[in-house]
């Protein structure tokens, strides 16, 4: 199981990368996001993907699956939410301001 | 007493959420913000007295024994650190209101400039991995908003590489401790440390720290890593750049200094080789970028790269001379930093542009802007009265006694030309005629003189009682020598 969730979040970081190198503004925030998606996945499965009971006391199991790594993923799971929400709104002015969204064209130095 | 490790992270956070709510009105936020300013200085001097006296402090919070909670540690070096942080601040918090901030601090400056404090605060004292990252977040948020304040185009463009870059960094960052955590269970670094031990740092971890250092390193701004700062860092008002030129790549060389000197130190010879190597490289590149622009905001940005490559300089040499060099120089680095960047700002102020080349004879209007930049420069170069020659003597003393000539002699040369940097901005600057028709002296720098005299006059305090700060700077680098001390009393043995 392991093996495959790794494969996977291989495969989410080559798409991530893929996107962050492209041009268009929109592009790399997605592939950030997905790149967030991937680090998620990849701590989850490095706490193992051992099979027990739900990390809540009252129902039975004799073992439970690790809770520390999903109080790491609940904690990164915020704060790249509120990161993707100021790089979403930064984006919005910065094509509001500079009427594009092209990398490419968001260059070059302004007093040299 | 415990409880007094958590005064550096508390009251800034208190101070930010108090300003929230008087974000309206200017002149109490301004009156605020230099009492907290103050009370937060006070308290972290009497933590690192502490400190000094009776060792570290170690705060279990919430009572949860070693590893099983989150640890707060104040050490020697943290203690350090937090002082310098706080007097940066406090100078900052000072200059802040004449710095020509005008509409900007009503759009929630002071907070965002306290929680910019209570991220790097909690960045060095923490001694868990995951709240490492939690804090770099705090601080990085905080910085978020304050590059982007105002909102010029330019401005806009540079945030969002900024954003991005740091993104992406933090990301690989939380990847990092997965594969930390699969390899030894833990998050405490203590803990981890006597793992990592355990197994002489065999197979995976070498790989996990290296990618570990690649994190820290695009943070502090590292050779191969270092592309996104200049431009990103003179954008925003000048009092903003200080506080980023002195702290934020501070947190990350910190975070370097810690984690190889706990953590991955069994295998010196691929680790601690690739710092020499990059601290080499970090030298040469940033020093030519000084050397190439005639934007003086550009010339002190691109200067933060080469200080951090004599900082990681120690670290890769690591003995006792080159690490107590180390840590004298990041503090030093601190103070100079945030002086330097305040001094253009308020030249810029005055000569209405940054250009080098359209300004000239500014020493006959104000002379004493002219005279502290002529000792900032000194003290950045290293002369030897000032506090960036012991520094760089105990660095380059540990460089030749462990044989990295080749280091040594870039150390020497890369000096030279920082100086030579510096310099330039004083002789085109200030040197020269009294030009009357191009307008200058019109603008007072009133407000701005005094903070920047008080870092300049603690950075040459730090120079001339080197008798005193040094005893403490080098039992920093004996306690980074010896890791066991660390672990020992966090997991109390």
């Amino acid at each position: 199981m392991e093996t495959l969730i790794i494969i996977l979040t291989g495969v989410l970081v080559s798409v991530a990368t893929y996107l962050i190198l492209s041009k268009s503004v929109i592009r790399v925030i997605l592939g950030t996001a997905i790149l967030s998606h991937a680090a998620h996945l990849l701590i989850i499965t490095m706490g193992g993907l051992k099979t027990g009971g739900v990390p809540i006391l009252d129902n039975g199991h004799d073992t439970f699956t690790d809770a520390l790594p999903q109080a790491l993923i609940l904690t990164s799971i915020v704060i790249s939410f509120a990161v993707t929400a100021i790089l979403l709104v930064l984006a919005l002015r910065t094509y509001q301001e500079l009427g594009t969204d092209n990398l490419e064209k968001l260059r070059g130095f302004y007093d040299e | 007493m415990s409880n007094l490790a958590v005064l550096p992270i508390l009251i800034p956070l208190i101070a930010a959420i108090t300003l929230v709510f008087f974000n309206g009105n200017v002149t109490v936020s301004r009156v605020l913000t230099r009492l907290f300013s103050l009370v937060s200085l006070g308290a972290a001097l009497y933590i690192a007295w502490h400190a000094m006296e009776n060792g570290t402090i170690i705060l279990e919070t919430g009572d949860w024994a070693a590893p099983y909670g989150i640890i707060l540690v104040v050490d020697r070096l943290a203690a350090l650190l937090i002082v310098t942080t706080n007097l940066v601040a406090a100078a900052c918090a000072f200059y802040a209101p004449h710095a020509g901030l005008g509409k900007k601090e009503y759009y929630y400056f002071y907070p965002f400039f306290f929680f910019l404090i209570t991220g790097v605060s909690g960045a060095f004292i923490t001694g868990d991995i995951f709240n490492l990252f939690v804090f770099f977040e705090v601080l990085l948020m905080a910085s978020y908003a304050l590059i982007v304040l105002g909102g010029d185009k330019v401005q806009l463009r540079e945030s969002i590489k900024y954003l991005l870059i740091n993104l992406f960094s933090s990301m690989l960052f939380v990847t990092c401790i997965a594969f930390l955590y699969a390899v030894v269970g833990t998050l405490n670094m203590a803990h981890i440390a006597e793992r990592v031990q355990e197994v002489d740092q065999q197979g995976i971890l070498t790989t996990v720290g290296i990618l570990f250092f690649f994190v820290f390193a695009t943070k502090a701004a590292l050779f191969p890593l270092y592309y996104w700062l200049p431009h990103s860092y003179i954008q925003p008002n000048p009092v903003i750049s200080a506080l980023f030129g002195a702290l934020l790549t501070k947190v990350g060389i910190y975070s370097i200094l810690r984690v190889f000197s706990l953590i991955f130190v069994h295998r010196l010879d691929i680790t601690h080789e690739l710092f020499i190597w990059i601290a080499i490289l970090s030298m040469i590149f940033g020093v030519i970028g000084a050397l190439s622009t005639n934007n003086i905001k550009l010339i002190i940005a691109y200067n933060i790269i080469p200080a951090i490559g004599f900082i990681i300089m120690g670290i890769g040499v690591f003995n006792q001379d080159a690490l107590s060099g180390s840590v004298y120089y990041l503090v030093h680095d601190m103070i100079i930093k945030a002086a330097l960047f305040l001094i253009v700002g308020a030249i810029a102020y005055v000569a209405g542009t940054s250009d080098l080349r359209k300004m000239g004879g500014l020493i006959h209007y104000y002379p004493a802007l002219g005279w502290l930049l002529f000792i900032a420069a000194f003290v950045l170069a290293g002369i030897p009265p000032f506090s960036g020659f012991i520094g760089k003597l105990q660095l380059l003393q540990g460089a030749f006694g462990d044989g990295e000539i080749i280091l040594a002699i870039t150390a020497l040369i890369t000096s030279l030309l920082i100086l030579y940097s510096i310099m330039k901005i004083f002789i085109r600057g200030f040197w020269g005629e009294k030009d009357e028709t191009a307008g200058f002296g019109t603008k007072s720098v009133k407000g701005m003189i005094a903070p920047i005299a008080f870092l300049l006059a603690l950075s040459v305090l730090l120079g001339v009682g080197a008798e005193f700060f040094y005893p403490i700077v080098a039992s920093v680098a004996q306690s980074l020598l010896d890791p066991q001390i660390y672990i020992d009393s966090v997991l109390k043995e």
